[in-house]
């Protein structure tokens, strides 16, 4: 299947449409036999220069943009915010100015500020793909989750996706629920009503109050990292209480599908969002998440940085 | 010296009038209004095709001087007004130092006299440094020449604080302006609570918040029985309880700025920091409530919040970039939009840009009867041009309107009887 994949930038989902995203998957499909090859590398980004901004702490982002960069023989920057001259007051701007003079064919940046990739990338000649902006996007963490349903459910049309934790400050959720829908799944969200987004009809995902509603003959169920303190309000009292009332465990999952997904971002907060009796659960895929993260981005590497798959 | 604006079609709201006339200048001030005016001793302009107003009169804007002199002074925000047709502006008390004192009001109105092209009515602080705490010295700012009272940029938050101020400016027939706004619903956020928060992942500002923060300042006015002005009305709430005040008698006045009728939140979109204002653009069905309380008259006043920011602010994260846009060099076209979708007429327009703020703010002007002062504006309303930052007399260039074309635009401004601006020759 060939889609002529428009964009310059990956920024979000809103600006692709449903076929460029199955485009990137079709890719990251054939590229993640490369992952199991006895010497997994190929040439394809020889010679190129991949820097990556990290205003963030981030373990597998970061790591898993590397290790896609390596398969595929570029050459990487690792940038981070503290021990440069960021903490001497330098821009945004300018560091990444500074690093495109270096040669930067692309900038793979996690920012604290949503909005800080499409800023970046009205100025510098070079491709961004957003790592996680604020609390607006992470569009690679959404399409490795497509990827990881789509090999397990094989289409996404009628599917239910259930949400559970803080939608209102998560990228994760804000990406996955426009790329679900984009595909045709339908996507239920649910948390402490002080976590749920203000604007559902916005978003585009059916909001409930009670948790019930949501898992409910669900296909997918992706629990969220919940942090209980934003803009210095506490918005559920106790872990305590978020554990016994929105936390999954083996009795809430029974109220989805047999053989539904459990799926997390992570990093995960054990005993809190999740039931430690979940970590060998058979519906869990979070790992495979993981692995699917690495083929994604050398996806969406070789897509922007050409050289042909 | 005796000027003859000969020709032109003479809108003046304040008289009821909309027809063609000559009007003759005589020093500072407007001597004659005619329908025909024979030939005189006098520098004669041709207005034919042109619309003569009364000066307009922006009540809302920022300077910048003193503090911030990279991104405005007296001398370039003024010019930028004459340019956009106005005549005489107020400047906002959030300077650097505020304008809590009358040293500062002192300066500004020196500074004015020194450079300004147009009129300057300083507006000071209703409390000290606007922390919201203790009042000013609202005698001694009288005597010093502030117009009015406002904490802009900031609420008073307190009720009982605000009280206070209400009663007190009874002394000194002092009006205070409102920038309505519930800073623990407002907090942390950037945009308009709704389509845009969800769309930019950032925190949002609910309309609800402008409406406490109107509903409780008239509630006050009511209490106190002293006169209120709403600056910058952004929503439909705030439009519907400033129009239920109104029906009550409450001595109650509103602006609303050009970008709040003319755009929505969709312009924050791409993160376009030109279009980060407090209050954050609005919905469709806010946008629309504005309009219908222009035509109505529940908003008085259009002001344009004039907030000049250079590039060092606004060409950064949207989350870091500073609030506000330029709006005096595009009031006018803006405004003759709604003129020509029918929303409003012409007389309303000027009432809206001249007379109605002339009466708010008890300053000259407004009106363009023999024996006032020689404040004009003329304008061609079918000339067209695009906003462009060379086409710009601010100093800055923060316009979510850049690249857009406008119909209608200031020819001639006159000030104390004195072309301060003029786009043609004058022979």
């Amino acid at each position: 299947m060939e889609t002529n994949f428009s964009h310059r930038h990956l920024l979000d989902l809103h600006s692709l449409s449903s076929e460029e995203i199955l485009y990137i998957l079709n890719t990251a499909e054939n590229l993640k036999e490369i992952l199991s090859r006895p010497i997994p590398k190929v040439p394809t980004l020889r010679g190129k220069l991949i820097t990556h901004l990290f205003f963030e702490a981030s373990t597998r982002t970061r790591l898993s943009f590397e290790k896609a960069a390596k398969v595929l023989s570029a050459d990487i920057f690792n940038f981070t915010a503290r021990m440069s001259s960021v903490e001497k007051g330098e821009t945004l701007l300018d560091t990444v100015l500074n690093l495109e003079a270096m040669g930067t064919d692309l900038f793979v940046i996690r920012h604290p500020m949503a909005g800080a990739p499409h800023f970046i990338a009205r100025y510098t000649k070079a491709r961004v793909i957003n790592a996680g902006d604020g609390f607006h996007a992470h569009p690679t963490q959404a399409l490795l989750d497509l990827l990881t349903v789509k090999q397990k459910k094989g289409t996404f049309a009628g599917l239910k996706v259930a949400i559970i934790g803080d939608i209102r400050h998560s990228r994760v959720a804000h990406s996955n629920i426009i790329g679900f829908r984009k595909l045709g799944a339908e996507v239920y969200v649910s948390g402490p009503a002080t976590m749920l987004p203000p604007e559902p009809e916005a978003l585009g995902a059916k909001v409930c109050y009670r948790l019930e509603e949501a898992l409910e003959g669900a296909d997918v169920v992706m629990a969220l990292r919940v942090q209980k303190e934003r803009h210095g309000r506490k918005l559920f009292p106790s872990l305590r209480e978020y554990a016994q009332a929105f936390g999954l465990n083996t009795k809430r999952l029974e109220l989805a599908r047999k053989d539904c997904l459990l799926m997390h971002p992570g990093p995960i907060n054990w005993g809190v969002e999740l039931s430690p009796e979940l970590q060998d659960d058979p519906r869990n895929v979070i790992l495979e998440q993981v692995t699917n993260g690495v083929a994604v981005r050398m996806a969406l590497l070789v897509i922007l940085l050409g050289g042909g798959a | 010296m005796r000027i003859v604006l000969r020709g032109g079609r003479v809108v003046d709201p304040a008289q009821g009038i909309d027809q063609k006339m000559d009007l003759l200048i005589e020093g500072e001030k407007i001597k004659a209004l005619e329908p025909e005016l024979p030939s005189l001793e006098a520098q004669e302009i041709d207005c034919a095709g042109l619309i003569i107003a009364p000066g307009f009169i922006d009540m809302h804007v920022h300077l910048r001087e003193p503090g911030e002199e990279w991104k405005e002074t007296i001398e370039t925000g003024t010019l930028a007004a004459v340019a956009g047709g106005f005549t005489a502006v107020a400047c906002m008390p959030n300077t650097k130092p505020p304008n809590d004192n009358a040293e500062v009001t002192t300066f500004i109105l020196e500074r004015a006299r020194e450079t300004a092209h147009a009129r300057v009515y300083p507006v000071a602080c209703i409390t000290k440094g606007q922390r919201g705490q203790e009042l000013t010295e609202f005698a001694e700012l009288k005597r010093a020449g502030a117009v009015a009272l406002s904490d802009d940029g900031r609420p008073v938050p307190e009720a009982g604080v605000m009280r206070l101020a209400l009663e007190y400016a009874k002394n000194f027939d002092f009006l205070l302006i409102s920038h309505a706004e519930e800073l623990s619903l407002s907090e942390g956020g950037h945009v308009n609570e709704g389509l845009a928060s969800a769309r930019l992942g950032l925190k949002g500002i609910p309309p609800q918040g402008e409406a406490i923060a109107i509903f409780r300042d008239i509630m006050l006015s009511e209490l106190t029985g002293a006169p209120i002005h709403i600056a910058h009305v952004s929503t439909k709430l705030g439009v519907d309880i400033i129009r239920q005040a109104k029906e009550k008698g409450l001595p109650v006045s509103a602006e609303t700025a050009p970008h709040y009728f003319s755009l929505t939140e969709e312009a924050t979109f791409d993160y376009e920091t030109n279009a980060k204002v407090n209050p954050p653009l609005r919905s469709e069905t806010d946008r629309r409530a504005i309009e219908e309380a222009l035509k109505e008259g529940v908003i008085d006043v259009i002001a344009t919040d004039h907030a000049p920011h250079s590039e060092l602010e606004k060409r950064c994260e949207f989350e870091r970039a500073a609030c506000g846009l330029i709006g005096l060099e595009t009031a006018l076209p803006l405004g003759l939009r709604l003129v020509e979708r029918g929303i409003i007429d012409l007389k309303r327009l000027i009432a809206l840009l001249s007379t109605n703020p002339a009466q708010i703010l008890k300053v000259p002007g407004g009106s363009l009867k023999p024996g006032a002062v020689a404040d004009i504006t003329v304008f061609d309303p079918q000339s067209r041009w695009v906003v462009l930052p060379e086409n710009l007399h601010s100093k800055s260039k923060n316009s979510p309107f850049l690249g857009q074309e406008m119909k209608g635009q200031v020819v001639f401004t006159l000030v104390s009887g004195k072309v301060a601006f003029s786009r043609r020759k004058i022979r």
